[in-house]
């Protein structure tokens, strides 16, 4: 799979932010993927498109969780090497705090690493990452012929 | 319903339907009544998530159903209030077919004095064959948007 093959950098350094390039919902929303002490990092620059209330403004919950499984799933491949794309199950997202209009960052680790099933923590903050505007708790299919 | 909610649920419509979020994934709101909310979404080549297979990104999923479930919550109001989603859980059936239009449903199950509940599905033409189920808790603000703290 082409898309894996350059997020895993063919066996080398992993590449998470071709990986993001590659997804074009991502591409649209202007996710950018880093790599910072062994876990990925989405960094999400604030633009107009996300925004869910003109009032506050605020952005879109459907950004906010977004940005969540998209952190889940790319930990999953570049953690576990799986050779498919990992397949959402379900999700849980619990706001916080309302997203501001600036940059936003999310990460996530894996809680739990079963044969066919993961489970993925993920956390988004803004400005600060100890006052977190929301997280997610989800569960994925994995194709684990690596493992 | 009273003429001066009708009038609101159509404003409420036009003006969720032109959320900056909702109107970049050209999405519509089809229907918005006390009962039932519905918005769709044209399949289109930047909601997709998997480029080998075109399949759309759950994100698009999960964003059209925070929508259309705010929208069924402030369609049950009787009083026009400030709401904010608590949380989602959403359970994805299948996944959704490259090329079809995405329609997200919701109903609001119970609104109570700061909380109000709701449920919701999304699907491609048959509801009896969603791609996924929703279920969500929405906060009331009576007294408008919280003024934001240092400490908040």
């Amino acid at each position: 799979m082409e898309l894996l093959a350059r997020a895993l950098g063919e066996g080398h350094a992993a590449d998470p932010g071709a990986l993001i390039a590659a997804i074009p919902y991502c591409r649209y929303l202007g996710v950018r993927g880093e790599l910072i002490d062994g876990a990925i990092v989405l960094v999400l620059p604030f633009a107009e498109r996300l925004i869910g209330n003109p009032m506050i403004p605020a952005l879109h919950g459907g950004v906010i969780g977004s940005l969540l499984e998209t952190a889940a799933i790319a930990q999953v491949i570049y953690e576990i090497r799986v050779p498919k794309l990992p397949k959402p199950v379900d999700i849980t997202v619990d706001y916080l705090r309302s997203g501001k209009a600036v940059e936003s960052r999310a990460r996530a680790r894996i809680a739990r690493l079963g044969r066919r099933v993961v489970n993925v923590h993920a956390e988004m903050w803004q400005d600060d990452e100890t006052k977190p505007i929301a997280n997610l708790r989800g569960h994925f299919l994995i194709e684990s012929t690596k493992i | 319903m009273t003429d001066e909610w009708i009038t609101r649920l159509n404003q409420l419509a036009r003006h969720m339907g032109q959320t900056a979020y909702i109107a970049g994934l050209k999405g519509e709101v089809l229907e918005l009544s006390p009962e039932r909310a519905r918005l769709r979404v044209p399949y289109g080549p930047d909601l997709v998530g998997d480029p080998d297979t075109g399949v759309v990104h759950g994100g698009v999923i999960t964003g059209m159903l925070d929508h259309t479930c705010g929208m069924a919550v402030s369609a049950a109001l009787k009083n026009p209030m400030p709401i904010a989603t608590l949380d989602l859980r959403i359970d994805y059936m299948k996944p959704a077919k490259p090329g079809e239009d995405l329609v997200a449903e919701a109903e609001c199950v119970k609104v109570g004095h700061e909380i109000a509940f709701v449920r919701g599905l999304a699907h491609q033409g048959s509801r009896d064959q969603p791609i996924a189920l929703c279920t969500g808790a929405f906060m009331l603000m009576p007294g408008g948007y919280p003024v934001p703290s240092p400490s908040s």
